[in-house]
C-alpha cells in the first residue's frame, strides 16, 4: 500500500480538527464505538452537530481548552492510499511541532477561515511549509457556508497566497486552493452543490492523485551505518554487516562505493535483508551491506557512490528553527545530531532572525527565542558528511540537543 | 515500472520491495540498539508484541536478537499466551525475563481490586517500573500504536520517563525527519515504540504477509462466555468475577486485542485463520480498543494511566 503523510496546519479556530473530523467521517473511518463517543460528548456539551474536533484532541488540557497542543497522528486509508495526518498546532507558541508534524511530510494543508483570509498565522504556515520544502500545498479555504459560498472572497485569499508564493525562495511547490466547509462537509470528499463556481477537485479526491514519493527519493544515494551486525556464530563466523536505510537513489551488488569519511574504495559484496540476499536496495530500504574489501566501517560512516560524495566539514552554514525556552545565543554549546552521526557543536555566529511574515530579516540579534527562526554559524568538533537541505532533505537536516537537559532544542536546515 | 521489471527479469536481479512500515520500525531497533546501554523487549505475547520480535529478527539478522525479553505477568493471562510466549523465547534463543504481579500483591506493596470489576490491569505498572529497576534498562521497546488511542495518538517513538515512570506529555522532544534523540539521564529511561504508525490492519496484513504464528486465542474458537455491559467476557478461567446471574453461554468467539482475561472482551467471530481474521479487520465498524475494559474507565484512562507509567 502506498502511504502519504499530509501535515496540516491552521490558526486558533480555523477548525482543522472539523476537517480532519469530518474526512474520517465522510470516509467510513471512524467507528461505531468512536462515532458514539463523539455524538455522546457533542450532546453533553449543548452542541446541535458533530464535534468532530473530539476525534482528534486526545490530552485531557487540549479537550478542556478546546484546543490542539501537540502534534497527533491520525491514520484513515482509501482503496488507493493509506495516509498519515500530522495534526499540528496553530497557536503560535507551537511552531516547534508544526515544524516537526511537517518534517517528513510529502504534502501539506494549510487553513484558511475565510472570513478572517489571509492573518498572521498563515503567513507563518507558509512560511514553513517552504523552509521544510513541501512539495505539494493545499491551501484549504475554510468555512465557505459561513461567507455565502462567494466564489469573490475565494479569488481574493487566493490572490494573497499567491502573491506570498512569489516571494518565496522555494519555486518548485505546487499549490493548489480548494474552498470548502468542513463542518458541512462541502468539497471534503464529496463535490459541492453551493459551489458550482469551483471547478476543482475536492479535497480528498486531490489528495488521493498525489504522488507519494519519499522526500529522499530524488536525491544522490546516501547509505548512513547505524550499526554494524557481527553474529560470531560458526555460521557466519566472518559475517560484517554494515546495518542502515538507503536514501535517494539505489544500491546493487558489484557497484564501486567509498566510505566517508575514510574516503576508502571498495564494492559492494552482498545486500542482505533478514533471511534474503538480493542484487540491488531501493530508497527507503533499511538492509544489510558486506564490503568486498576488509575496511574499517563504524557508526556514522557513509557509503557513497563513487563521484558522489557529499561535503565534509567542520562547519556549517544553516537555518535554525528554534525550540527551547532557553534561548540559542552565540558561544553556546550544545550537541549536534545529524543523521545517525552525533558530535559537538559551537554557536560561533547568530547572524539573523527571520520573520516568519516574509517582512524580512533583523540582522546581528543577541539571541534566538522560542519559535524563532534564524541564520547561524556551527562550529563541529570532529567533520560531518552533509548536503544543502535543498538538495537531500535527510542529509541536509541535523538536530541541536541541550547537554544540560538533554532536550532537542533545534533543528536545522542545512545552506 | 514495467521496464526495470523487464531488465530485473534479464538481468536475473532481486529487488527488494520497499515496505516504509516495515523499513522504518527496522531503523528504530537498529538505532535502539546502537545508542542504549540496556534495552529490553517488553513481550505481552500478544500480537503487536510478536510482530515486534519479527522485526527485531528482521534488523539484526543473522546476529540475535541483542536484547532479552520481558513479560509482565499478571498472573490472569490466558495459558495459550504463556505457552507460545514460553516456546517463541526459546526458538529465538533469546533470554526471556518474566516478573510476576503476584509476587508485589503477596509482599503488599500493591493492593488488589475487587468487585465486579476487579483488575489486575493497572497493578502492572509497579511490577514494571520494579523490573526496570532491578535491571536497570534504559529503554523498553513496546508495542504500542498512535491509532489505537487518543493519547497514544500524541506518543513520540523515543519517548522519556522519569525515575517514576511518568510521561510528561506536554514536554516531549520533538522529532524531526528520522532523527531519534536517546539521550538521557542517569535514573531516566526511554519507552521505544517502532511500529506506532501502523494501523490494526497494518500489524494483522503483516502478520498474515509473513506468515507469523500467533496464540491460537487470536482465531475463532468456542468458548465458555458470558455478557456484560454489552460484552463478551471469558467465563473459562476463575479469575474473572461473575455474578450468579450472568449466565454463562458457549460461543464462538476470538479475541481481538489480549491483555490478560479481567480486562478484555471477546468478539463474536468465525473467522477461523488469518486470512479471514484480516478481512473481518478490514471490514469492522468497531475500533480494537472498544474491546478494552480496562480503556472504559473514563474519557482519559489512557493518558491517566501513561502519566503514573503503564506501558
Amino acid at each position: 500500500m502506498k502511504v502519504l503523510k499530509i501535515a496540516t496546519a491552521g490558526s486558533v479556530d480555523d477548525g482543522k480538527s472539523t476537517l480532519i473530523g469530518r474526512i474520517l467521517y465522510d470516509t467510513k473511518s471512524l467507528t461505531d464505538d468512536k462515532l458514539e463517543a463523539i455524538e455522546e460528548k457533542s450532546k453533553q456539551r449543548g452542541f446541535d452537530y458533530l464535534d468532530f474536533s473530539l476525534a482528534t484532541d486526545g490530552l485531557v488540557a487540549e479537550r478542556e481548552q478546546g484546543i490542539t497542543i501537540d502534534v497527533a497522528h491520525i491514520y484513515f486509508s482509501t482503496p488507493s492510499k493509506s495516509f498519515i495526518i500530522a495534526d499540528t498546532p496553530g497557536h503560535i507558541e507551537y511552531t516547534r511541532n508544526m515544524v516537526t508534524g511537517a518534517s517528513t511530510a510529502q504534502a501539506s494543508i494549510v487553513l484558511i477561515d475565510a472570513r478572517n483570509g489571509v492573518v498572521e498565522q498563515t503567513y507563518r504556515h507558509f512560511f514553513i511549509n517552504n523552509l521544510l520544502r513541501i512539495k505539494d500545498v493545499v491551501i484549504a479555504i475554510n468555512k465557505m457556508d459561513l461567507v455565502d459560498y462567494s466564489e469573490e472572497k475565494y479569488n481574493i485569499i487566493k490572490g494573497e497566497i499567491e502573491y506570498l508564493a512569489s516571494k518565496s525562495e522555494y519555486k518548485g511547490q505546487n499549490l493548489t486552493f480548494i474552498p470548502l466547509s468542513a463542518l458541512k462537509g462541502d468539497n471534503v470528499v464529496d463535490p459541492s452543490e453551493n459551489m458550482s463556481w469551483y471547478k476543482g477537485s475536492t479535497l480528498l479526491h486531490h489528495l488521493e492523485n498525489l504522488e507519494t514519493q519519499h522526500i529522499n527519493d530524488a536525491s544522490q544515494t546516501r547509505f548512513p551505518v547505524q550499526t554494524v551486525i557481527r553474529p560470531k556464530t560458526n555460521e557466519y563466523h566472518d559475517f560484517r554487516g554494515y546495518a542502515g536505510k538507503v536514501y535517494g537513489g539505489d544500491l546493487e551488488i558489484g557497484e564501486e562505493i567509498t566510505v566517508l569519511p575514510s574516503k576508502t574504495r571498495s564494492k559492494i559484496k552482498s545486500i542482505h535483508f533478514f533471511d534474503k540476499e538480493y542484487t540491488k536496495a531501493k530508497s527507503g530500504s533499511s538492509v544489510t551491506i558486506t564490503l568486498e574489501d576488509n575496511v574499517n566501517v563504524s557508526r556514522g560512516d557513509m557509503l557513497v557512490k563513487v563521484a558522489q560524495e557529499p561535503t565534509i566539514t567542520k562547519q556549517l552554514d544553516a537555518t535554525i528553527c528554534w525550540m527551547d525556552k532557553d534561548p540559542l545565543q552565540a558561544s553556546q554549546k550544545y550537541y549536534i545530531k545529524h543523521g545517525v552521526n552525533d558530535g559537538q557543536a559551537k554557536v560561533t555566529y547568530l547572524s539573523s532572525i527571520i520573520k516568519t511574515d516574509f517582512s524580512g530579516i533583523e540582522e546581528n540579534p543577541s539571541a534566538l527565542e522560542l519559535n524563532q527562526i534564524g541564520d547561524i554559524q556551527l562550529k563541529l568538533s570532529k567533520p560531518l558528511l552533509v548536503d544543502p537541505y535543498k538538495e537531500n532533505k535527510s542529509n541536509g537536516s541535523f538536530i541541536l540537543i541541550n547537554p544540560k537537559t538533554n532536550n532537542t532544542v533545534g533543528v536545522g536546515f542545512i545552506k | 515500472m514495467w521496464f526495470t521489471y523487464i531488465k530485473d527479469m534479464i538481468m536475473n536481479q532481486k529487488t527488494i520491495q520497499v515496505d516504509a512500515l516495515e523499513s522504518e520500525a527496522i531503523y528504530i531497533f537498529r538505532e535502539v540498539q546502537a545508542q542504549f546501554e540496556k534495552p529490553v523487549l517488553l513481550f505481552s505475547g500478544g500480537k503487536d508484541s510478536i510482530t515486534l520480535v519479527r522485526l527485531a529478527q528482521k534488523a539484526f539478522y543473522p546476529a540475535k536478537i541483542p536484547f532479552p525479553l520481558l513479560h509482565i505477568d499478571t498472573g490472569h493471562n490466558f495459558p495459550e499466551t504463556i505457552e507460545f510466549r514460553d516456546r517463541l523465547a526459546k526458538e529465538l534463543g533469546v533470554e526471556l525475563i518474566v516478573r510476576n504481579v503476584q509476587d508485589n500483591i503477596d509482599s503488599g506493596r500493591v493492593k488488589e481490586e475487587s468487585g465486579r470489576y476487579a483488575s489486575r490491569n493497572m497493578l502492572q505498572t509497579e511490577t514494571l517500573l520494579d523490573a526496570i529497576e532491578e535491571f536497570g534498562f534504559d529503554a523498553c521497546i513496546g508495542g504500542a500504536r498512535r491509532d489505537e488511542e487518543k493519547a497514544r495518538a500524541k506518543e513520540r517513538i523515543f519517548s522519556v520517563r522519569d525515575d517514576f515512570g511518568q510521561w510528561d506529555e506536554k514536554n516531549q522532544r520533538p522529532e524531526v525527519f528520522d532523527m531519534l534523540n536517546g539521550r538521557i539521564d542517569l535514573g531516566q529511561n526511554v519507552r521505544v515504540f517502532p511500529i506506532s504508525n501502523w494501523t490494526e490492519l497494518d500489524v494483522w496484513s503483516y502478520i498474515k504477509q509473513e506468515n507469523i504464528e500467533i496464540p491460537s486465542i487470536y482465531f475463532a474458537h468456542k468458548r465458555k462466555t458470558f455478557v456484560r455491559d454489552g460484552m463478551i467476557w471469558s467465563a473459562a478461567d476463575e479469575v474473572v468475577y461473575r455474578d450468579e446471574e450472568e449466565e454463562v453461554v458457549e460461543r464462538m468467539v476470538r479475541f481481538r486485542t489480549v491483555g490478560d482475561m479481567s480486562c478484555t472482551a471477546a468478539v463474536l467471530s468465525e473467522a477461523v485463520d488469518i486470512t479471514k481474521v484480516v478481512e473481518e479487520i478490514r471490514d469492522s465498524t468497531i475500533s480494537e480498543r472498544g474491546a478494552r475494559i480496562d480503556d472504559k474507565r473514563s474519557e482519559a484512562a489512557m493518558e491517566k494511566r501513561k502519566q503514573q507509567g503503564y506501558f
